[in-house]
């Protein structure tokens, strides 16, 4: 029963991954990319973390994509152009030919590395104190105080950069 | 029980198609977004390798990853519109010399 | 016989015999959302309001939606054929989605037929409070959506600045939630009605508004916003200046827009019963009818939501924003401060 449940998400994930990287309209990339984020909110839950599918529905999809969304409306770019025959050699077509064969042989060097493992199955005595939200935060505010800290930071530093850089300048 | 190889190859799969747009594709915001792809494999990494040894530290650095993605968004898209307002193009074959 | 026919009941099928009964008490209560709507109005504008079709008009709603599904669908030309279609259906499934983690009674064990007894909630999850952020901040797409895709630049104007209203307002809603977290200690929205129960010298119910009233207030000022309602509905009251984000809209997808905006109603009034005011707790009635107290505080809510839209004028949209950045948000992070130490200090 997981198992189908995986083959569904994954499907769903990898199909909506390639159409947002294979098809034209910006807009329709951005909606893709969600349902993409929501098949990996899908198979959070599977691996028993709730906790990080539910974060990851209200950053990515509810938040990041949103940003997304306004800036592809606010730009309003139609359909993307097409590739300028005269264009240097590491961005013209043949740039792109390797780029896409090397991405290809990335993939399936992936897939051969990481099925070298073998069937193995996770231990169900884990799950349960993996989905605990308390051990989360207890982590999270003990042993990794100090990348918190500098997360929110981070944060603070990249609003203000945002704010900066789009500004309309005078 | 889904044994544990099977997330870690759906993570490679979906890092190879994230890097394949950003050498593919010829618009800004969707270079952005391939981006968005790589990092949420490597978040699916992280919390299957978690849930594989049975630590919480798998969802704790994905939770990091999320804020700098986020992070990371909002400061490339800021820069998108700001060049946007120069060249009144999203291709990244507009920007390929030093000078405006 | 009943024992019989109840014997081969599986947890599947109770799951999905609630799920289909949650999916249509909540379509009922939009249909009754209307008809109240229009009956409060009126008497609070000093007129009866529709009472022609059935005594007090009860089966106006109904008669609204046949008028709803018997007009034409249409669509502009310029628009984007499959964002235009999709984006009310966006609206409506994240509405009723979020529904679908909260309580709304104790279990039911149908007097010991069914095998095991069967919790009054769709899924009870252990991050449900998180769960219902998440999907409602899934809801501004539908909107988003529907003022891009009509194509038009009074559409758009509508929804990006509705849009905009409700990612703001998510900030103070998520922290009003955080404050009621600390106070009881976990993220199940069933474990936190339970803490709610008991009572102070036999009278005082232990609600949390009791202790939160600031929280309170920040979360249905917050919730309202969500929803495009009352003292914050520019981004749809624009309908009336100029255009908002349905305007392209008719019929049934026109339906839908208003049917999440309802549901939405009812989504918040729950959670903020659920958190604030005891959920199903109340004296006198058996633990089988505890959703009636339930249903009791939800509709005082409901009610107090249709006044609130029908008294207060509205606010710009500059003023609702600065309202939502420069007090509202202000005002939730120092009562989420204050009830941390609060917490800390009373243990």
């Amino acid at each position: 029963m997981e198992i189908v449940a995986f083959y569904i998400f994954a499907a769903i994930a990898v199909v909506a991954s390639l159409l947002v990287v294979g098809q034209r309209n910006p807009m329709y990339s951005v909606m893709l990319l969600i349902t993409s984020f929501g098949a990996l909110a899908g198979l959070y839950v599977l691996l028993d973390a709730p906790f990080t599918a539910v974060t990851q529905i209200i950053i990515y999809a509810g938040a990041i994509m949103v940003l997304f969304l306004f800036v592809v409306m606010l730009l309003n770019v139609p359909r993307e152009e097409p590739l300028a025959a005269a264009a240097a050699t590491l961005v013209g077509p043949t740039g792109m030919r390797v780029g896409a064969a090397l991405s290809v042989l990335l993939g399936i060097e992936m897939v051969w590395a990481l099925s070298r493992y073998g069937s193995v199955p996770f231990d169900p005595d884990f799950g349960v104190e993996i989905s605990d939200v308390a051990n989360i935060g207890k982590m999270l505010f003990t042993q990794h105080a100090f990348a918190f800290e500098v997360t929110s930071v981070l944060i603070l530093v990249a609003m203000v950069g945002a704010v900066v850089l789009a500004r309309k300048e005078h | 029980m889904v044994p544990y190889t099977y997330y870690l190859v759906l993570s490679g799969i979906l890092f190879a198609i994230g890097t394949a747009g950003v050498f593919l594709r010829r618009n800004l915001i969707t270079v952005l977004l391939s981006i968005e792809v790589m990092l949420n494999a490597v978040n699916l990494m992280f919390v299957s390798v978690g849930r594989y040894r049975g630590t919480v530290d798998g969802q704790i650095i994905t939770f990091f990853v999320m804020t700098v993605a986020a992070a990371e968004a909002a400061v490339g898209l800021a820069l998108v519109i700001a060049l946007f307002r120069h060249r009144e193009t999203l291709s990244p074959d507009a920007f390929t010399s030093l000078k405006w | 016989m009943l024992e019989w026919l109840l014997s081969w009941v599986t947890p599947v099928t109770v799951h999905l015999a609630l799920i289909f009964i949650i999916f249509n008490l909540l379509v009922l209560a939009a249909a009754f959302m209307v008809w109240m709507e229009r009956k409060v109005c009126a008497y609070i504008q000093d007129r009866l309001g529709p009472n022609r079709v059935g005594y007090a008009g009860w089966k106006q709603p109904f008669a609204d939606v046949i008028k709803l599904l018997m007009k034409e669908e249409l669509r502009p030309k310029a628009a984007d054929a499959m964002l235009f279609s999709i984006a009310p259906v966006l609206s409506a499934a994240a509405a009723f989605a979020a529904f679908s983690v909260i309580p709304f009674g104790t279990e039911l064990s149908l007097w010991g037929y069914l095998k095991e007894p069967v919790p009054l909630q769709i899924a009870d999850v252990n991050v449900a409070v998180l769960v219902i952020f998440a999907i409602t901040s899934m809801g501004v797409y539908g909107i988003v959506l529907a003022g891009w895709s009509s194509n038009s630049k009074y559409s758009l104007l509508g929804g990006l600045r509705s849009s905009a209203q409700m990612i703001s307002y998510e900030l103070s809603y998520g922290l009003a939630l955080g404050a009621v977290i600390m106070l009881s200690g976990t993220l199940s929205l069933r474990e936190t009605v339970m803490n709610q129960s008991g009572y102070w010298w036999y009278v005082i119910p232990k609600w949390y508004i009791w202790l939160q009233p600031l929280g309170f207030f920040i979360y249905m000022c917050a919730g309202v916003a969500e929803t495009n309602r009352a003292p914050f509905d520019f981004p749809e009251a624009e309908q009336e200046l100029v255009a908002g984000y349905h305007t392209e809209y008719s019929s049934m997808s026109f339906a839908l827009f208003f049917l999440a905006e309802y549901v939405n109603m009812v989504t918040v009034s729950a959670v903020a019963t659920s958190l604030y005011l005891g959920g199903w707790l109340g004296p006198f009635l058996p633990d089988w009818l505890a959703w009636m107290w339930f249903l009791v505080k939800v509709l005082a809510l409901l009610f107090f939501y249709v006044w609130m839209r029908w008294t207060l004028p509205r606010y710009r949209y500059d003023q609702l924003m600065e309202f939502g950045w420069k007090w509202l948000l202000p005002m939730a992070v120092l009562n989420l401060l204050a009830t941390a130490a609060l917490v800390l200090w009373l243990g």
